[in-house]
């Protein structure tokens, strides 16, 4: 277990405009590994929601199985979660936001869960534009079974008992861009100042927001020669660029120098603020981006940052045109035609 | 009955009371005109049951309808094919040697029949079918097309179906489209005109005017289906494309599309999901039930393999989900275009670990269209799936059927669901506590009230609290409660019917869903021969008291279902810790609805060590598909 919190808080905690503390976003205490990477991106979402001031109840998060996937019980709990079936998070999260398009959808999985089990699912959400943050907490190995090589390890990383993975790894930011998902985004579970505004980028993007990060596993894939370690992460790193994330205000005052800097307006009226880092790059274009990505790989460099964002690509309850009410709130009255109707469809079979 | 009888040019006679066969090529547009063919007898107030034996297979082989004519209103299958209208050369030989001695086989004699295709105990009557459409019309697709309608014609001469039911027919399904109208009518008039001159018509089978359908209707299982979720106010469906399901969630947006757009803004009261596989079917349906909204699938066999992991995650995680299982010929790829109810214990005990779920047997398409809506009711009122198991010979087949009814006062029953007033009262909640002692406890939705009632659900063990623990105890507390829940299901769901009012007979028989018709056609069958049975019909599964009773009170039970292990026996033996040497089985599992004589000689052989002779019928042997692609 990572460490055990004390039960104290200051009372002078900082509070958000809804009156909430940091300790109101919290879950319960994590069981995972001390120094799990997975333990800093739980931490990363409680910062985001507490900063965006987000009622917790207004949020369901839902996972598939894994470490990962254990993690929705560690922040938030004053929201409903879902710890559902392993690789089928993103269908049950499908089902659950066409129940309710008022809610925020947080998906959680990792990269046995969404590269191996799961990828069909993780394949066909991107399709659909699921309204979802869609986070893959990225060590390439298996923890809960003590350190298999994932999908995600790379060719000839090292893992843990001392064998080289064989197989090529699938890059999921680089798959989702392929798919046509609308923001995607890789960051590192070291990097809090890059997380946080991604995640609110990515809860602000109305579609499929991935974030690919890379999480390292302190217990079975930290050694020496892994390509998914703390220290192999943080030599390769590059960024796209700093990201900055400004949430909607009546009255914008941040100011950004000019240059190579770009701003993109989301429709809730919040703002990315990117200060490019990355050259040759266009984060509206999905074709850069996707050569950004891949000059990053083939230089064995880890791209990080916001990578593609597409503000316009209509989400799932836009293409099926479903009404602004959430569907489970619709009573008999707007939902049975009744009997008068009913005969007249018998009538019809006659 | 003598072979010696069966002299050449016997004739049979029959009124109102035979069946019919149709041999086709599968693509070449014969389904329409065999379905009006159909309800010209039905709109002639005539009991009907049409069935559709099809490959699978979009074009090229073949594909037969066939229909049952029965006053008495015998809806089940029956042996022997009294009239043969054969309009595929593939299946030529095949299909004659199915018709019943001095029965009629009709066919388009513009190529002449192959000698050896002669049989001397039943009569042919040639129609130059496709010779007329070429003289008549221009178009090849319009040949082949009223082709159809001109044997239609000759057989409405032939048993004396009324025209004018025909051409208004023809007139409704061609709304608005002269030319097409005019076509067909000249077409029947081809056909009927023929026959008159060539053959003494009518045949000694033939029709004559009754009131006896009343206010019932045709229509097939799955449209009922798709029609009871709308009416149950479902909202979201997911489902993958399998046969024989696929009619189902199509019936069931085709009439979103028309009863559920909000005429305001164009915008739709309801999502429909053709998903990646079943696995994410299942998952879509989960989380939408979750989250508050009545959802559902639809599957077959091979679907509620796929499925069987995520059922049994909304066993444990006790979310209501409705799937229904339009079951086909398993095991593996089977046969997949024909019908079995052979996913009774897959679907009963679906998924690893200790599970069971509802299951809930329709009859008829109104049974569907009701069991839709009830299991919804039930699926929220219990917090667990419920399994509406039909089959495709309910689903995808033209069924008469009483018509469908809506209760309008009908309020939809969401169960134990706590609002935000409600968790203001609630000084703890535990979606696990069990408050009323009912086995069924108090959940809440996402989004309700912003401190309290909300918990983590998942499919590992957990306290009364939601809590994960491994705690023995609290595992053993939780799962015992579920079989409590179990036993507080019996009460809710659909009780079996009777078929006498006391007690008539020390032998019972048992049956359910599809196997209704052709039971009590067998029950009536056997009394005319001294064996009189009670009858009961199951319609869920949890089995309530009344089932356990009327096994007890009687000596021997069979059990009539339509699968080759004897699925349903196993169950009702497993779960009532039953005798099994009292339990005896009807069995059909060659893909055909069962027919009453098979149950009849069945009984009769168990009972009596030998076939009796009453029930002996000619051996036509099925249509098979090896037959015709060798």
């Amino acid at each position: 277990m990572t460490f055990v919190r004390p039960v104290f808080r200051h009372p002078d905690l900082p509070k958000n405009k809804l009156g909430y503390t940091r300790k109101y976003y919290e879950g319960a205490l994590s069981t995972l590994c001390a120094g799990c990477g997975h333990d800093s991106v739980s931490g990363a979402i409680i910062q985001a929601c507490f900063e965006m001031a987000i009622e917790p109840h207004k949020v369901a998060k839902l996972s598939g199985i894994g470490c990962s996937s254990k993690t929705p019980a560690y922040f938030l709990s004053n929201s409903h979660g879902f710890n559902s079936v392993h690789g089928r998070m993103p269908s049950v999260a499908t089902g659950a936001n066409l129940a309710n398009r008022d809610l925020m959808y947080i998906g959680v999985s990792g990269d046995g869960d969404s590269a191996s089990i799961g990828i069909g699912q993780f394949v066909h959400a991107i399709r659909r534009n699921l309204n979802v943050t869609y986070i893959i907490m990225n060590n390439g190995c298996y923890g809960l079974t003590k350190g298999q090589d994932s999908a995600t390890a790379d060719v000839g990383s090292i893992n843990k008992s001392g064998s080289a993975n064989m197989y090529q790894a699938i890059d999921m930011a680089g798959l989702a861009l392929e798919l046509g998902a609308s923001f995607v985004a890789r960051s590192f579970s070291g990097d809090k100042e890059q997380m946080i505004p991604l995640i609110k980028a990515a809860m602000s993007h109305p579609g499929f927001s991935l974030i690919d990060i890379v999480s390292p596993c302190v217990t079975f894939n930290n050694n020496k020669g892994s390509t998914k370690s703390y220290d192999y992460t943080r030599e390769h790193i590059e960024a796209t660029a700093a990201v900055d994330f400004v949430p909607f205000m009546p009255e914008i005052t941040t100011q950004y120098a000019e240059g190579d800097s770009i701003s993109v307006p989301l429709h809730d009226g919040s703002l990315v603020h990117l200060n490019k880092l990355a050259h040759d790059w266009d984060p509206l274009d999905r074709h850069s981006a996707m050569n950004r990505l891949y000059e990053a790989k083939s230089s064995g460099e880890i791209l990080t940052g916001l990578i593609f964002i597409d503000v316009d690509a209509p989400e799932l309850h836009g293409i099926l045109k479903t009404v602004e009410k959430p569907l489970n709130r619709l009573n008999k009255d707007e939902l049975c035609p009744g009997e008068q109707v009913l005969q007249t469809i018998n009538a019809g079979f006659r | 009955m003598e072979p010696e009888q069966y002299e050449i040019m016997h004739h049979l006679n029959a009124l109102n009371d035979f069946v019919v066969r149709f041999a086709n090529v599968n693509g070449t547009g014969s389904a329409s005109a065999n379905t009006m063919f159909a309800k010209a007898i039905f709109r002639m107030g005539i009991p009907v049951s049409p069935k559709n034996i099809f490959p699978s297979n979009i074009q090229g082989l073949p594909t037969w309808y066939e229909v049952r004519i029965s006053e008495k209103g015998y809806l089940g299958r029956r042996e022997g094919i009294d009239i043969m209208v054969s309009v595929n050369p593939q299946s030529m030989p095949k299909d004659i040697a199915s018709v019943k001695p001095n029965g009629y086989f009709i066919y388009d004699s513009t190529k002449e029949l192959h000698k050896e295709f002669i049989r001397d105990d039943i009569h042919y009557l040639g129609v130059p079918m496709m010779q007329m459409c070429m003289d008549k019309f221009a178009d090849p697709r319009q040949r082949q097309l009223l082709k159809n309608m001109v044997y239609v014609g000759a057989l409405a001469a032939l048993i004396d179906i009324e025209i004018p039911v025909l051409q208004e027919i023809i007139t409704l399904q061609f709304k608005n489209k002269e030319k097409l109208i005019e076509a067909n009518f000249q077409a029947l008039e081809m056909g009927a005109a023929y026959v008159r001159e060539h053959y003494q018509c009518p045949l000694g089978l033939r029709l004559e005017r009754r009131d006896k359908v009343g206010d019932w209707i045709m229509i097939d299982g799955n449209t009922a289906c798709g029609l009871g979720a709308i009416y149950a106010g479902a909202t979201v469906a997911a489902w993958y494309p399998i046969t024989p399901s696929t009619s189902l969630v199509q019936a069931f947006e085709k009439y979103a599309k028309k009863l559920r757009v909000d005429p305001a803004t164009g915008h739709n009261k309801f999502a429909v999901i053709q998903a990646e596989d079943e696995l994410a079917a299942i998952g879509v349906v989960i989380g939408a039930a979750w989250n508050g909204a009545r959802s559902f699938t639809a599957t077959s066999g091979p679907g509620v393999s796929l499925m069987s992991e995520f059922l049994g995650l909304a066993y444990f995680a006790e979310i209501p989900t409705v799937l229904v299982d339009v079951q086909r010929g398993g095991p593996s790829t089977g046969m997949p275009t024909r019908t079995q109810q052979s996913d009774i214990l897959s679907a009963a005990y679906a998924s690893h670990g200790d599970t069971k779920q509802v299951l809930i047997f329709p009859s008829t398409p109104a049974e569907c269209f009701d069991h839709m809506a009830e299991a919804f009711d039930l699926a929220e009122r219990l917090q667990t799936p419920v399994l509406v198991m039909t089959d495709l010979d309910l689903g995808m087949n033209d069924n008469m059927s009483p018509p469908l009814k809506w209760d309008d006062s009908r309020v939809y029953d969401r169960g134990k669901v706590l609002d935000e007033a409600q968790l203001e009262q609630v000084e703890k909640f535990g979606r696990y506590l069990d408050v009323d002692n009912d086995g069924i406890c108090y959940r809440t939705i996402p989004g309700t009230h912003p401190t309290k009632g909300s918990f983590f659900t998942r499919g590992t063990s957990r306290d009364e609290y939601a809590a994960y623990t491994e705690d023995g105890a609290a595992y053993v507390r939780n799962v015992d409660r579920l079989l409590h829940k179990w036993e507080t299901a019996k009460a809710y769901v659909p009780a079996p019917e009777f078929y006498q009012d006391e007690k008539q007979s020390a032998i019972g028989i048992i049956f359910f869903g599809t196997t209704t018709y052709a039971a009590l056609e067998a029950v009536d069958m056997l009394k005319e021969q001294g064996v009189v049975l009670d009858a009961m019909r199951v319609k869920a599964f949890p089995f309530n008291d009344q089932v356990r009773e009327f096994v007890d009170v009687h000596d021997r039970v069979f059990i009539i279902e339509q699968n080759r292990d004897a699925q349903f026996r196993s169950l009702i033996i497993n779960e009532l810790d039953l005798r099994p040497s009292k339990i005896a089985s009807v069995l059909n599992y060659d893909g055909f609805p069962i027919t009453a004589e098979t149950i009849c000689n069945q009984i009769m052989e168990s009972l009596i060590g030998k076939l009796s002779p009453a029930f002996v019928v000619h051996e036509a042997a099925p249509p098979s598909q090896s037959d015709v692609e060798e």
